[in-house]
């Protein structure tokens, strides 16, 4: 068991920049436990989403930031959907994840590693391109084998395109990549 | 009936070609006129949003601004994934400052609160289960037993989606009801199905797909109906690595709601795409044929019941 002492580590301005980015009030959760009840992910979560709220609270956040939760949380909504106190729980496990990408934390690193591809796909064709993403997915990775069962399956069934679908506006949308990292810094 | 801005989503090019083919033909079937946005690009996603809000609801906008030269009632999607981001979108940029950082990072700017809809929405408010009844009385589905299965994020979080219940939502089971679907109370419609992580954790998807399969099974399913391109891969291409995950074979279709009113209104197969289905449809359909057939033999003999001791008399 780990051991933490919330009064020697508690970081106030993670408490007041969680709260900032969010837009909502972390001290109004009371610990009743609905969001982890009807959290479906709980089974591969190191840290249940109901003491993620709590360790918000505490100013936890070397703990948080370095959490597998915050990558495997879906944004099913069903946490926010059923909180009694009306605070919008996913959108604060997006912040977490949102902090942890910009203090280098990753604690899944394909998962982070799939939506960087997905979204570096975006910038470059203005859509997504399902089949580059998957090949650079594995060449990153280096997991071939990853789903070469569902080959057979989808390939004949000629939906997976093997070039990507080009639009118009595509510097359009790199734009709007290259305004937002200039905004960032 | 109104016109509506059609925003159809990456997958629609791809792995959901036959939602995408069939949704636009059973609009076309039911009068719901469809203007597609112009050179429209990825709504980003669940990967945007992971990144960063304003980010995210960029790339939605983008879309909407091209939108708005379409003077259309409203955008519509096929996509849960997209009618969120489109949806989580225009609720942010309700706030001023937000809306002004957006528009910052866009060539068009959103000018206009322009609503956005599921086509699901569309189909059970704007046309109704009553007027598609009405059209095919005879009810062409009848026998079949389906499991409705909307995911997580159409109906969640309410005050964004705005539209039907969040814990048992109905515009699906209404519509397959009205063509007569024996449609089952499946007490999983809004859990989540493991989502975008079958790529790089297909073990959380083989898992939550799994239970879904089950509860469909346990009650007697011929097929599982869904409205979402994610949900609808994850059951239905990952069905195999969802057996192995839950030691037990499943053989369970899985349509787009879509395609099962297609079917219905008679809409040609190359537009209903059911030879894209991973699980073979035949499964669902032999069994509802052989629940019609069997419905028409017990009439016959009623029929003949009733008229054999009159015969006698006579
Ligand atoms: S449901 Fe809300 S109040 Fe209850 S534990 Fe979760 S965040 Fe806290
Ligand atoms: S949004 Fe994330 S934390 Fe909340 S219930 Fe869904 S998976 Fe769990």
């Amino acid at each position: 068991m780990e051991v933490v002492d919330i009064h020697a580590s508690c970081d106030h301005e993670f408490i007041a920049k969680v709260e900032e980015e969010s837009e909502q009030k972390v001290r109004l959760c009371y610990q009743c436990g609905n969001c982890t009840a009807g959290c479906p992910y709980t089974f591969v979560y190191d840290i249940p989403v109901s003491q993620v709220m709590r360790l918000v609270q505490a100013g936890q956040k070397e703990r948080l930031l370095s959490c597998k939760s915050i990558w495997l949380c879906a944004t099913c909504e069903s946490c926010t959907t059923r909180c009694p106190n009306e605070i919008d729980v996913a959108r604060i496990m997006d912040v977490l994840r949102h902090m942890a990408r910009r203090e280098g934390y990753v604690a899944e690193k394909n998962v982070k590693m799939f939506w960087d591809t997905f979204l570096d796909s975006v910038e470059k064709h203005g859509r997504v391109f399902e089949m580059g993403l998957l090949a650079t997915y594995v060449a990153k990775t280096g997991r071939f084998w990853t789903d070469m069962e569902l080959g057979p399956k989808i390939l004949p069934k000629g939906k997976l395109s093997f070039k990507p679908h080009e639009i118009q506006g595509k510097d359009k949308v790199a734009e709007i990549f290259k305004r937002f990292r200039e905004m960032q810094q | 009936m109104s016109t509506y801005a059609y925003y159809p989503g990456c997958s629609g090019l791809g792995t959901s070609q036959e939602y995408e083919s069939s949704t636009r033909a059973v609009c076309r079937a039911l009068g719901v006129k469809l203007i597609d946005i112009p050179d429209w690009s990825c709504c980003g996603s669940t990967p945007a949003h992971t990144v960063d809000h304003l980010l995210s609801s960029a790339l939605a906008a983008r879309n909407l601004a091209l939108a708005e030269d379409l003077d259309a009632a409203a955008v519509i999607t096929p996509c849960p994934s997209c009618l969120t981001n489109l949806k989580v979108a225009v609720h942010r940029m309700s706030d001023r400052e937000f809306r002004m950082q957006v528009n910052k990072l866009l060539d068009k700017p959103v000018d206009r609160s322009t609503p956005v809809k599921s086509v699901l929405q569309v189909l059970a408010e704007d046309v109704g289960p009553e007027a598609v009844a009405e059209m095919l009385p005879h009810k062409p589905l009848a026998g079949l037993k389906l499991a409705p299965y909307y995911g997580c994020i159409m109906n969640r979080p309410p005050e964004v989606m705005q539209f039907d219940d969040h814990e048992n939502p109905m515009a699906m089971d209404n519509l397959m009801a009205a063509l007569g679907a024996e449609v089952l109370p499946f007490p999983l419609k809004v859990e989540c199905c493991g989502a975008s992580y079958g790529v790089a954790r297909k073990d959380i998807v083989a898992k939550l797909s799994g239970k879904l399969l089950q509860a469909a099974e346990d009650l007697g399913a011929h097929a599982v109906v869904t409205a979402c391109p994610l949900c609808q891969m994850n059951l239905d291409l990952r069905q195999g690595q969802a057996s192995s995950a839950m030691g037990h074979k499943f053989q369970l279709p899985v349509f787009y709601y879509t395609q099962l009113i297609g079917l219905a209104l008679g809409v040609p197969q190359s537009e209903l795409g059911l030879s894209k289905l991973c699980v073979n449809p035949r499964l669902a359909l032999d069994a509802m044929h052989a629940a019609q057939a069997e419905k028409r033999e017990l009439e016959a003999r009623k029929e003949a019941d009733k008229k054999t001791p009159k015969a006698k008399a006579a």
